[in-house]
């Protein structure tokens, strides 16, 4: 029962959102809220790879990419073939939430098998060198999608095209346009809240505790009879699951396009930034980062041009007032706690 | 103490948030309030600027004159930094918090598509001044646009290609990172061809790549009759350089991703002779067009480009379709959008066609002391 209990508060918080929260907060808030919420799964995840295992990747976007583009394809070109609808069309009613549910988790795993096949010839390599590593992966990643063909738009054309032709058909550079709108605030806080959750208490497991150590000093961990390759193919794949997942939220949320060139190193470093920021191995940090770094910005679109450099100044003031993250290695029930 | 800060800093943040999210702002009378997003900011920022300078050029023209049954309009601006999430996000914004009546955006495609579909969804008319591929007017019912589209331009420039230059054999050199370009390469490679022409090669390079030499080699060894560039200005500048110091001298060819002062700063004298297609030229002789490339320089003391234009005629066309709207609810507005017809603009005469689409004749010009001069005026088929 008492196992069970956690999961259940994210069930009802996630509900809460949905029901209570987006209703109140408009839609324009709602939209912002939803972006949170992928920010806060995408740093939470990458904050296992880089925060507790202490590896250094900066190819999380690729990840993402992989999930939102599996995902998009299964809603776009699966979801008209499973529902008979024309292509980009929401499926009426719980089937399509479902459909869609089942998309992003098949993406999440897509994502996590590309984690391990990244991951296993590559992490005997440390530090800059697996940067570079995760880079390449996420710029092939990035390059390949931009060589796709046009989205397949009509139903005639789609009824003819085989499905080897379908899943190449996911737009090329103007990005994968048309996808329909299923992300909402419950499966956005849901998954976010899983991903928490998970992260915690990760954590505070032995595996966890491996990865801590593994991040401590590598030698030294393997000295003690862990296995460091394996906690580190762990992380990748439970990192890139969630990256995944986040990318399947972020395909179908309204407003938001899966554009090749803006799943580039670029997106990857402001995950990068959110993790450092929170402080490196505190899920809670990563995720207060995460919502921070979201929402201060749109606080300041008023200030038009120089919102940007507010913003990056921001950045260079917390790191100078707190070197080592908003929350440094601890979580925020610690906070109080004199360091 | 510490913690007191940090605790008190969170519940300041929650307020606020809380705050912002119940503050709506209501329009009752007063100005009419019009949404525009544009890159403002980011690589591509002189299109934003241009077309910013525009639309405000054409509603202070509309508010001196009474604005819409004596209501002025009020423009509301966003940056989109030129990536899509903050279109859609802008545009989130512009519709359900501002609660704008209609919005005018986007220059590139892939930001007009993504802003587009929030509009569409939210029931709100758009009007894209200057987004030319097909995808865009694709989304649905309210989203509109007054330039031509990118299959047009590919014919314009072919036929410019074979009949005034007289080139059969054309290279292309096109971005693979740009939607705009991939697309324009392909519509110009099937006008060309129907026109008798053969594509020889079709070199790709990254947008902001700083070298193309490699590229510029291989086409340099097939010697065509012309070149043909269909990326953005910024590229294309330094394209041009490259193929001058390498000593080739056949004409350059290239579309209205080309249109910015900024061309000629980076390309200097290699640009020098280049053609390409754009939606007006600031010499044409049509009382519209003198009338606002004098009021344009007046204002903002430059000579409007391209984008300037449309931007203009965008807003001009939102204004007459409102003048001639039964309200301001979105259908109405839409379907007076929709039922423009002959509308006098700077970039030609504007029909809006059932697919939502100008259809309307486009100009050759070709780079002539630092200046694009206008050489051709080519009509639809």
């Amino acid at each position: 029962m008492r196992a069970i209990l956690p999961w259940v508060a994210v069930l009802g918080f996630a509900m809460l959102a949905q029901v209570a929260v987006g209703p109140v907060v408009g839609h324009y808030w709602t939209k912002i809220l939803m972006d949170v919420g992928i920010a806060v799964l995408l740093a939470v995840s990458l904050n296992i790879v880089n925060g507790f295992t202490g590896q250094f990747s900066i190819g999380h976007a690729g990840f993402m990419a992989v999930g939102g583009y599996t995902a998009g394809i299964l809603t776009y070109y699966g979801g008209a073939a499973l529902f008979d609808l024309p292509p980009g069309a929401v499926a009426p009613g719980i089937a399509g939430h479902l459909w869609f549910a089942l998309s992003t988790l098949v993406g999440g795993v897509v994502a996590a098998v590309a984690g391990v096949v990244v991951g296993l010839p590559s992490l005997r390599l440390r530090g800059d060198y697996l940067a570079i590593v995760t880079l390449g992966f996420g710029e092939i990643m990035r390059v390949l999608l931009t060589r796709t063909e046009d989205v397949i738009g009509s139903a005639e054309e789609l009824a003819t095209a085989p499905w080897t032709t379908q899943v190449v058909s996911t737009g090329g550079s103007l990005g994968f346009t048309g996808l329909p709108f299923y992300t909402n605030l419950f499966w956005t806080w849901l998954w976010t809240g899983i991903a928490i959750l998970v992260a915690y208490r990760l954590k505070e497991s032995s595996t966890g505790r491996a990865m801590l150590s593994v991040r401590e000093d590598e030698v030294a961990s393997g000295a003690m009879g862990v296995r460091t390759t394996d906690v580190k193919v762990i992380a990748f794949a439970m990192a890139a699951l969630f990256a995944g997942i986040a990318g399947g939220l972020f395909a179908h949320e309204i407003g938001t396009t899966l554009n090749p060139a803006e799943l580039g190193f670029q997106k990857s470093f402001e995950i990068v930034i959110m993790v450092v920021l929170g402080g490196m191995g505190s899920v809670t940090g990563a995720a207060l980062a995460a919502t921070i770094l979201t929402i201060v910005p749109e606080l300041l679109r008023e200030f038009s041009e120089y919102r940007m450099i507010v913003y990056a100044a921001l950045l260079v003031v917390v790191m100078l007032v707190r070197p080592t993250g908003l929350l440094g290695h601890r979580e925020i029930w610690h906070a109080w706690r004199r360091s | 103490m510490h913690g007191m800060t940090r605790r008190t800093m969170a519940w300041a943040a929650a307020l606020f948030l809380m705050a912002a999210g119940c503050g709506d702002a209501s329009t009752a009378q007063g100005p009419i309030l019009v949404g525009e997003f544009g890159s403002l900011t980011g690589s591509e920022a002189t299109f934003g600027q241009s077309t910013h300078n525009g639309i405000m050029l054409a509603i202070d023209e509309i508010n001196a004159s009474g604005g819409i049954a004596g209501r002025p309009l009020e423009v509301k601006t966003y940056d989109d930094e030129g990536k899509t999430q903050q279109a859609g996000t802008v545009v989130t914004r512009l519709v359900t918090q501002d609660k704008v009546v209609a919005i005018l955006g986007e220059v590139a495609s892939s930001l007009s598509i993504a802003g587009g579909r929030v509009a569409q969804q939210y029931g709100v008319p758009m009007i894209s001044p200057s987004s030319t591929n097909a995808a865009v007017t694709e989304i649905g019912d309210k989203i509109f646009r007054v330039c031509f589209i990118d299959a047009f331009q590919g014919y314009v420039v072919a036929r410019f290609a074979t009949e005034n230059l007289g080139a059969r054999k054309v290279a292309v050199l096109y971005d693979q990172s740009a939607a705009y370009s991939k697309g324009l390469k392909d519509d110009f490679g099937k006008a060309l061809t129907g026109m008798g022409g053969t594509v020889v090669t079709e070199a790709a390079y990254e947008k902001g790549a700083s070298d193309f030499s490699a590229q510029l080699t291989a086409i340099r060894d097939l010697s065509p009759d012309a070149i043909f560039i269909p990326g953005y200005y910024t590229d294309v500048g330094n394209i041009a350089l490259q193929a001058r110091k390498l000593g080739m001298t056949v004409p350059l060819l290239g579309g209205d991703g080309w249109d910015s002062s900024k061309l000629a700063e980076i390309g200097g004298e290699a640009i020098e002779g280049a053609y390409y297609s754009n939606h007006y030229a600031p010499e044409e002789t049509r009382p519209a067009v003198q009338k606002f490339v004098t009021a344009y320089q007046a204002k903002f003391g430059s000579v409007p480009d391209g984008l300037a234009a449309l931007g203009y005629d965008a807003a001009h066309i939102l204004a007459d379709a409102m003048k001639r709207s039964p309200d301001l609810s979105g259908p109405a507005l839409a379907q007076a959008i929709a039922a423009t017809k002959d509308f006098p603009g700077v970039t030609g005469s504007i029909t809006i066609d059932p697919q939502r689409n100008a259809s309307k004749p486009a100009v050759m010009v070709q780079m002539k002391g630092g200046r694009p001069t206008w050489v051709a005026t080519i009509s639809p088929p």
